[in-house]
Parts: structure tokens; C-alpha cells; sequence
């Protein structure tokens, strides 16, 4: 099958340091794609050239077999990626829906003049997004939360809030960076669960940072594992479970880990 | 030449002037990451204070600019204390407005008081001498002196005193320094104190220069020395003092070249057009966001 | 959008209400009913309420902070005033006076469009002081221009500015700015505000919503500025500076940020206090900065701060009990 994204041979420089070089793998559709590797490595990095919030130094992202590099992060959003952020960033002093709203609003398509004198049609695309805004948010299970300030949920809600957002915008491929993190062991068994109804309910496709490796290890169908900006092995969870170069890098750190 | 050099000379000590007001903006920035809008009309009160206490008691030049220089870091610090340390924690934009807020109430109270601009009565009678063709007069050498003196001192304190380097380490880790016992309270409280006796340095040497002030003096001179400041790159205080020259120059050799009132245009839009090309400054250092 | 007082508006009653006030300001210009000082409270109270919701735009909606609003106010003026006392003088008042005034506006867009322009790569502190310089090039750019009066001011300007035009423009702006922000244009603004990066993120573009709010803010500026300068019939450089702009920001911030009602109230109290506080002289003006310092430190939002009346909140955005499933 044709990869959804492929990452091809980027680099990013910050200054003198190296925060990615020569990065390159495939995001198969339907596939939940792990990315881990120790603090440092590079992963929310990567993230950002993805979704284009830094453009690289080199190399070049492909979406749906089409260059999104040194696009603006609103137009590869508006192509369909969508994502979540390491340190929880959702519009604090916003309500719940309006939250979810102003990602829905990329499928609103009414023009200036027409929201200025309220045009019928204006009118009708804002009814159809504040609908589509309570399904989504009663599917989340934040159906009871709508009004509240978004910086007043607590912690696991704004985390379910934030990925609520970035489905509001109907994206074919989702990135979550460390989804699970501030976790207890209970919660992220069933972030797990939740996890895979998204896939199956939604069809997305997901490609996730997490440094809970069983979590990484049950869910995800391929892995992509980077230290210090390289990828050091890519494969199943058995593959990279097995790799020597991993367990050095990494998975001897396992137990530090939970 | 002659003429140029001559020019140079004014330019030297207009730049003086602005470097010790823009140092003031550029440390407080440096260690609140606040604009300080109001420290333009602490100088400009300052000269207020200088008029004042020469009507009182008509004290020798070098005691009138110590007890300016007190008076001003006593008001200095007493603004802090009640207007900009209750907004400590809050959005960075009240404290603009705030600053803003201060400087019209000085401003305006001292204009409510002495609508009238007023002369300033002789601190020193300069001798002047012709040298090579140029007129320096010994008020000139005595401002720059006073000037470069104080900056080389207060450069001294920030690189060598306990406060100094408190400041620099604020200046540097907004979060954790605060957490490892230093005394933020009190290196702010001095922070303001030396750049408001700066501040007021530069009060009394300016009305001895240009011996008519008025209230708008805050605004005409004072944000000239922000401008400087932020041309430099507000928080550097090297910055402050090279801005600080170049504008002097800048404005010296406008109104050479075009009618006076060119010369608020000139220095504004040399502001916008570095801001444009150097969003930080001369010197600044744009602050890194991570994702 | 933020939170709003709970229950939906009653349908057609500010319709009604509208009409009610319009007809009031023609009844009051047509027959005389109030006398000239009242009248001209009322017409600076609505050019009040038209600068304080525009510049609200900016420094509410966006969370920017912009001290410049005085400077497009002068843009504004001044290009109306040559519109109609130098190049169409000859037209009759009832077509000529609003194209002074859309013109004024424009001519403020115009310039608003270039300020957002540099608002893309600089924020905060930067910004605001991008926004003085330009004030202040405003101010020293007229006053080297002799065509328009230099520093003595541009005389002779005929009082076009009726309180009818200016209840008109007032409920234009208002409209204009409520329809912006209930709208995805103007939450794609609120989210530049609350975090720009994710705001792009989630598909804002947010270089466009930065230059919808700067060019819509300094329009309606420009027009304020326009029904000013017709109102006062003279004005000069120094009218527009530092402290006009103060005078905005303490309507804006006693009002409250990111607030329909909360500029009408601002915009209210600050006309009444500045005619009470008048007898003051000079005074006025350290009362004024006092009342917005203490402000910050007691209520940094105003006092309807991010808070709606819900008349002006579209019926819409109140979902009805059978909506939900
Ligand atoms: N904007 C930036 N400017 C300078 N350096 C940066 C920037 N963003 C990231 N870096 C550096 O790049 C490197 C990789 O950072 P990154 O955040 O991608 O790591 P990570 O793999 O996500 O780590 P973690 O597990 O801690 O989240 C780090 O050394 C970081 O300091
Ligand atoms: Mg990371």
C-alpha cells in the first residue's frame, strides 16, 4: 500500500545542535506508527517539522504523496494532520466547545461578506459546526463539560479535550505526543482502550510518541525508534524488541520506566 | 570639518544624556522583562526636583546631583513598590499599562503644578575654550565625564557586586534563580533605585545643558533614551549605551541636514525600520520557544 | 465564544430597540430637542463606543496591546478633512460626508494591513512598540506636511458630523464587530490570543487573522477619526497623540477585554467621568491614568472583561434543551 507519510532524509539544525539528522520513515495507512527514544532524541522535533511548525534544514515530508515541506502549519492541518502537544496546549481561557469549535472551523467555508451580513448560508455553516461540535464532544464523553473553561477541566480531561480538538478537524493522520504522560498504570490501561476505539471509530491514522513502552509495544503495528536525531532501528515491536542497538540506547533504561 | 566636529562633540553629549536614561529602561527589562514607560518622566521629574532644591538652597553642582540622584531612586522604588510589584505575577500586559498609567500621572501632576516650561537657574558657570578651531565648554566635558563615570561604575556593579550579579542571574533564568534563595524582592528594589538615580543623573545634567524644562520633557526626551534603549536591544545594557550614542548622532546630524521638526520623524522611523530588520535590536537576543 | 450572561436575547427587542434610538437621533437633529452640549456629549459618546470596541479588537480579542489606535484616528481625520474641504468640497454633504468617511477609514485600513504585516514575526512588548513609533511617526509626518496645515492644524472643516451619522456609524461598527467575532474569523483572532501556535495547528491561519484584526481595528479608527474631525472642525497633530490613545485604552480596560457590552460600558463611563471630571483642567488627566493603573492591580480585565450581555450574543450560540439528542 501507498505510505500515507514519508518522511524522507530530514535534518533539523538548531544553532550548532543537531536535533534530527537524516530522518526518514513510512506511516502506512491504517497503521498506528511508534516513535520513541529517550529524552532528547528528537521526536517532538520531528513532530514539528511534520506538522510544519519548524521548516527543515534539509530533506523533505511527503503527505498523501504530495510535499508539505515549508508549508504553514494551518495548511498541512487543513490537508489532514492533525496533532497534540507534549505540555498540554489547548486555549486555556476558552469554554470546552469553543476549544473543539475553532478546529471544526477549518470545514466551516463561508466567506467574509458572508458572516459580516449574516447570509442564510453563514448562518447554516455556523448550525451544522456547533452540531457537529456536541457530537463530538458527547462521543468524548465531555458532553457535560462544554461550558467550562478548558483550563479548569482536570488534568486527564484536557488531555481527552485536546485530542477531541484535533479530531474536530477530520484528519486522516493524528499525531499524539506522549499521550500517556502523567499517567498512573490504571489510566493508561485504559488510554490503551481508548485509544483503539479512536482508531476503529474515527479510521485515523495515528503516528505516536510514548515513552510507556508497553503501551507502544501492544499498541502500535510498527515502531521507529531515534537516539540523539538518528534512527537507530525501525520495525514490529518484536524486531525492535529484539535489536541490540535498542536495548543499548534504550531499553536498558526500561526499568527507570515503570 | 570643523563644523562636523563640532557637531560630533553635541552629539557626544546628547548621547551621554540618553545613555544614562536608556540604561534604566534596559535594566529594569533586563531583570522584570517589563517596559519601564514611566521611567521617561522620572527624569524629567527629576529635573523638576534639581529646579526645586536650587530655589531652596542654592548647593554646589556636585551636592544637587547626589541628592537628585537620591530623591529620584527614592521614587523610583516607591513606584515599584505600589504599582508594579502587586502585578508581579500578571499578564505582562498590565504591567505595560500600568508603566504607561505612572508615567501620565507624573507627567501629568507636573504639569498641573508648573504648566509653564521654567528657567532653570545657573548650577556652573562653564568657561569654554577654543581649541583647533572648536568651542568645548567645561560644562560639556563635565557632563560626559559624569556620564562615563557612572556607566563604568555601574558597569563595575553589575559585574563584580553581589546585587550585580543577581541581577544578571534574573536577568538570565526568570524561573529557577528566584527559587535559590536569592532575595528577588530586594534586587529588583535595587534595580530600580540605580536606574532611577541614573535616571536622575541625567536630569540634572540635562537641565544644566538645555537650562529650560517643562513637563513634556518625559516624553521628548525621556522615550528618546527608550527609543536607544531599543534600538540597542532592551535589556542589554551595553546595548542601551551603543543605542544610545547612535541616536544622539542620528539626531545631531538631522536637524544638520533638514528643519528641526524632522527630527521626532527621523528617530521613530529609524525605530520601526530596526525593529523590522532586527525585531531584538542591536544586540538583543530573541528569547527561544519551544513546542 | 467566552462566557455570556445565561439566558438567550429575547428575539426583535434590540431590533426594536435600534430603531427606536435611530429615530430618536433624527428627531433630535431635526427638531432641536437637546441643546448643543448635550448633543455634542452624545456624539463623542458614540465615537467613543466606535473607538473603544475597534481598538477592543485588537487589544481584547487578539490580546495584543497596541498604543497606536490615536495614530489611525488621525489618519482617518485628516484624510477626510481633505476630502471634503479640498478635493470635493463642491458635493452635497449627503453623498460627500460618508465617502469622507469610508475614505478616512480606508486610508487607516490601508495603513492597519502594514502594521499587521510586521505583527507576524514580532509580539507583545515589541509590538506595542512598534505601534508608538508609528503613533509617533503619525504625529511628526502631519506636522511636516504644510498641505494639510503643518503643526498649526487643519482649520476650516464644516460640521458634518450629525448625531444621526454618528448613532449610524456606532451601530455599524457594533454590528460589524460582533458578526466578526461570532464568527470563525473572529475565533480564529481569540485563538491567536490563547496560544498561536496551536492555533495554526488546528488550522487557523493565523497571519490572516492578525491582518483581519488589525485592518477591521484601525478602519473603524479611521472612521472614529473622521467623525471627530467634523465634529470638532478643527483639529491639529497634537490632538492625536500619546494621551488620546491613553484615553481609548482606559475605556477598553474599565470596560472590559474582549467585550461587546463591556466597550459600551467603557465607552460610557469614560465620556460621563471626562465631562464631570472637565472643571479639573490638567487634573483630568492624572485622575484618568490613576483610575487605569489601579484597575490593573484590582481588576486587569475590566469589569465585564471576556464576559457578553447576551443580547448581543446570536441566537444561535445558545443550543436549545431538544438540540441535545
Ligand atoms: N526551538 C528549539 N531551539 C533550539 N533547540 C531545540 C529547539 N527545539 C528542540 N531543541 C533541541 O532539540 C533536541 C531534541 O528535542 P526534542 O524536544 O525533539 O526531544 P524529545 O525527543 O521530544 O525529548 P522528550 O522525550 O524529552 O520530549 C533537544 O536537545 C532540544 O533541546
Ligand atoms: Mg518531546
Amino acid at each position: 500500500m501507498k505510505p500515507l507519510l514519508e518522511v524522507r532524509g530530514v535534518t533539523m539544525r538548531f544553532g550548532g545542535l543537531v536535533a534530527l539528522s537524516d530522518l526518514s520513515f513510512d506511516v502506512t495507512p491504517g497503521h498506528a506508527h511508534g516513535i520513541i527514544g529517550p529524552n532528547g532524541a528528537g521526536k517532538t522535533t520531528a513532530f514539528n517539522v511534520i506538522t510544519g511548525i519548524y521548516a527543515p534544514t534539509q530533506g523533505d515530508v511527503l503527505f498523501r504523496g504530495e510535499s508539505v515541506t515549508g508549508c504553514r502549519p494551518s495548511t498541512i492541518a487543513h490537508r489532514g494532520i492533525a496533532r497534540t502537544f507534549q505540555n498540554i496546549r489547548l486555549f486555556r481561557d476558552l469554554t470546552v466547545f469553543d476549544n473543539v469549535r475553532i478546529a471544526c472551523d477549518a470545514h466551516a467555508r463561508y466567506s467574509w461578506p458572508g458572516a459580516m451580513i449574516q447570509l442564510p448560508s453563514a448562518r447554516q455553516a455556523e448550525k451544522e459546526t456547533i452540531g457537529r461540535c456536541t457530537d463530538l464532544l458527547e462521543k468524548f464523553g465531555l458532553g457535560n463539560e462544554i461550558h467550562e473553561r478548558a483550563g479548569d477541566l482536570p488534568y486527564g480531561s484536557q488531555r481527552r479535550l485536546e485530542i477531541a480538538r484535533a479530531m474536530a478537524l477530520q484528519p486522516s493522520l493524528l499525531l499524539l505526543d506522549e499521550p500517556a504522560a502523567g499517567m498512573n498504570s490504571a489510566e493508561t490501561l485504559n488510554l490503551v482502550e481508548f485509544l483503539g476505539w479512536l482508531r476503529d471509530h474515527f479510521s485515523v491514522t495515528m503516528l505516536l510518541i510514548e515513552h510507556h513502552m508497553q503501551l507502544v509495544m501492544t499498541f502500535c503495528d510498527r515502531i521507529t525508534v531515534l537516539d540523539f536525531g538518528k534512527t537507530i532501528a525501525e520495525g514490529t515491536a518484536d524486531e525492535v524488541r529484539k535489536n541490540p542497538e535498542v536495548i543499548e540506547a534504550y531499553l536498558g533504561q526500561e526499568d527507570g520506566h515503570e | 570639518m570643523d563644523y562636523f566636529a563640532q557637531q560630533a562633540i553635541n552629539a557626544i553629549q546628547l548621547g551621554s544624556i540618553y545613555a544614562l536614561i536608556a540604561l534604566g529602561y534596559s535594566m529594569v527589562y533586563g531583570v522584570l522583562v517589563m517596559i519601564n514607560f514611566a521611567h521617561g518622566d522620572v527624569f524629567m521629574v527629576s529635573s523638576f526636583f534639581c529646579f526645586l532644591l536650587l530655589l531652596v538652597l542654592p548647593v554646589p553642582f556636585i551636592a544637587a546631583l547626589l541628592i537628585v540622584m537620591l530623591a529620584t531612586a527614592i521614587l523610583g522604588v516607591c513606584i515599584e513598590r505600589l504599582a508594579y510589584r502587586p502585578l508581579r505575577n500578571a499578564p505582562r500586559v498590565s504591567a505595560i499599562i500600568t508603566a504607561l498609567g505612572c508615567g501620565l500621572v507624573i507627567q501629568n501632576t507636573t504639569l498641573s503644578i508648573s504648566p509653564y516650561s521654567q528657567r532653570m537657574p545657573e548650577l556652573f558657570t562653564p568657561v569654554t575654550w577654543n581649541f583647533a578651531g572648536l568651542t568645548i565648554s567645561s560644562l560639556q566635558i563635565l557632563i560626559v565625564g559624569i556620564s562615563v563615570g557612572l556607566m563604568l561604575a555601574l558597569d563595575f556593579f553589575i559585574r563584580k557586586t553581589r546585587y550585580g550579579m543577581a541581577m544578571r542571574a534574573i536577568a538570565q533564568d526568570r524561573v529557577t534563580v528566584p527559587l535559590m534563595g536569592v532575595p528577588v524582592n530586594q534586587v529588583i528594589a535595587v534595580t530600580f533605585a540605580l536606574g532611577a538615580a541614573l535616571g536622575g543623573a541625567a536630569g540634572v545634567l540635562y537641565a544644566s545643558a538645555y537650562p529650560v524644562i517643562s513637563a513634556t520633557m518625559g516624553v521628548l526626551v525621556g522615550w528618546k533614551a527608550f527609543v536607544a534603549a531599543v534600538i540597542g536591544g532592551i535589556g542589554n545594557v551595553r546595548g542601551a549605551v551603543l543605542g544610545a550614542y547612535l541616536l544622539g548622532a542620528v539626531e545631531v546630524f538631522t536637524v544638520t541636514v533638514l528643519p528641526s521638526t524632522y527630527r521626532d520623524l527621523v528617530v521613530y522611523t529609524l525605530l520601526l525600520v530596526i525593529l523590522i530588520f532586527k525585531p531584538y535590536g542591536l544586540l538583543g537576543r530573541p528569547a527561544v520557544q519551544k513546542v | 465564544m467566552t462566557r455570556w450572561l445565561q439566558h438567550p436575547p429575547p428575539r426583535g427587542v434590540l431590533l426594536a430597540l435600534l430603531a427606536a434610538g435611530l429615530a430618536a437621533c433624527f428627531a433630535i437633529e431635526q427638531f432641536g430637542l437637546v441643546d448643543d452640549y448635550v448633543r455634542f456629549v452624545l456624539i463623542t459618546f458614540g465615537i467613543n463606543i466606535i473607538l473603544c470596541v475597534s481598538l477592543n479588537l485588537v487589544n481584547g480579542w487578539m490580546g495584543e496591546f497596541s498604543v497606536g489606535h490615536a495614530g489611525f484616528m488621525a489618519l482617518g481625520a485628516y484624510l477626510s478633512a481633505c476630502v471634503s474641504v479640498k478635493w470635493l468640497s463642491w458635493g452635497d454633504p449627503l453623498w460627500m460626508f460618508p465617502l469622507a468617511v469610508i475614505g478616512g477609514g480606508l486610508m487607516a485600513g490601508a495603513v492597519g494591513f502594514l502594521l499587521g504585516l510586521l505583527s507576524f514575526k514580532t509580539r507583545g512588548d515589541y509590538l506595542a512598540i512598534i505601534t508608538l513609533a508609528f503613533l509617533m511617526i503619525v504625529k511628526s509626518g502631519i506636522e511636516n506636511i504644510p498641505y494639510v496645515g503643518g503643526p498649526r492644524g487643519f482649520l476650516g472643516i464644516d460640521n458634518h458630523t450629525t448625531l444621526l451619522w454618528t448613532a449610524v456609524w456606532t451601530v455599524l461598527t457594533l454590528w460589524t464587530i460582533r458578526n466578526l467575532v461570532y464568527s470563525r474569523f473572529g475565533r480564529g483572532i481569540v485563538a491567536v490570543r490563547e496560544d498561536e501556535i496551536a492555533a495554526n495547528a488546528m488550522g487557523v491561519d493565523t497571519r490572516k487573522a492578525k491582518l483581519t484584526a488589525f485592518v477591521v481595528s484601525s478602519f473603524f479608527g479611521g472612521v472614529a477619526g473622521a467623525l471627530f474631525a467634523h465634529q470638532l472642525q478643527f483639529i491639529n497633530p497634537s490632538v492625536f497623540d500619546i494621551v488620546k490613545s491613553t484615553e481609548i485604552l482606559v475605556m477598553v480596560y474599565l470596560g472590559g477585554v474582549g467585550s461587546l457590552a463591556g466597550s459600551i460600558l467603557g465607552a460610557t463611563a469614560f465620556t460621563f467621568l471626562s465631562q464631570a471630571l472637565q472643571p479639573l483642567g490638567t487634573w483630568r488627566m492624572v485622575i484618568l491614568p490613576l483610575i487605569l493603573v489601579l484597575l490593573m492591580i484590582f481588576r486587569p480585565r475590566g469589569i465585564m472583561g471576556m464576559r457578553e450581555f447576551s443580547w448581543f450574543v446570536p441566537q444561535r450560540e445558545f443550543p436549545k434543551k431538544e438540540d441535545k439528542k
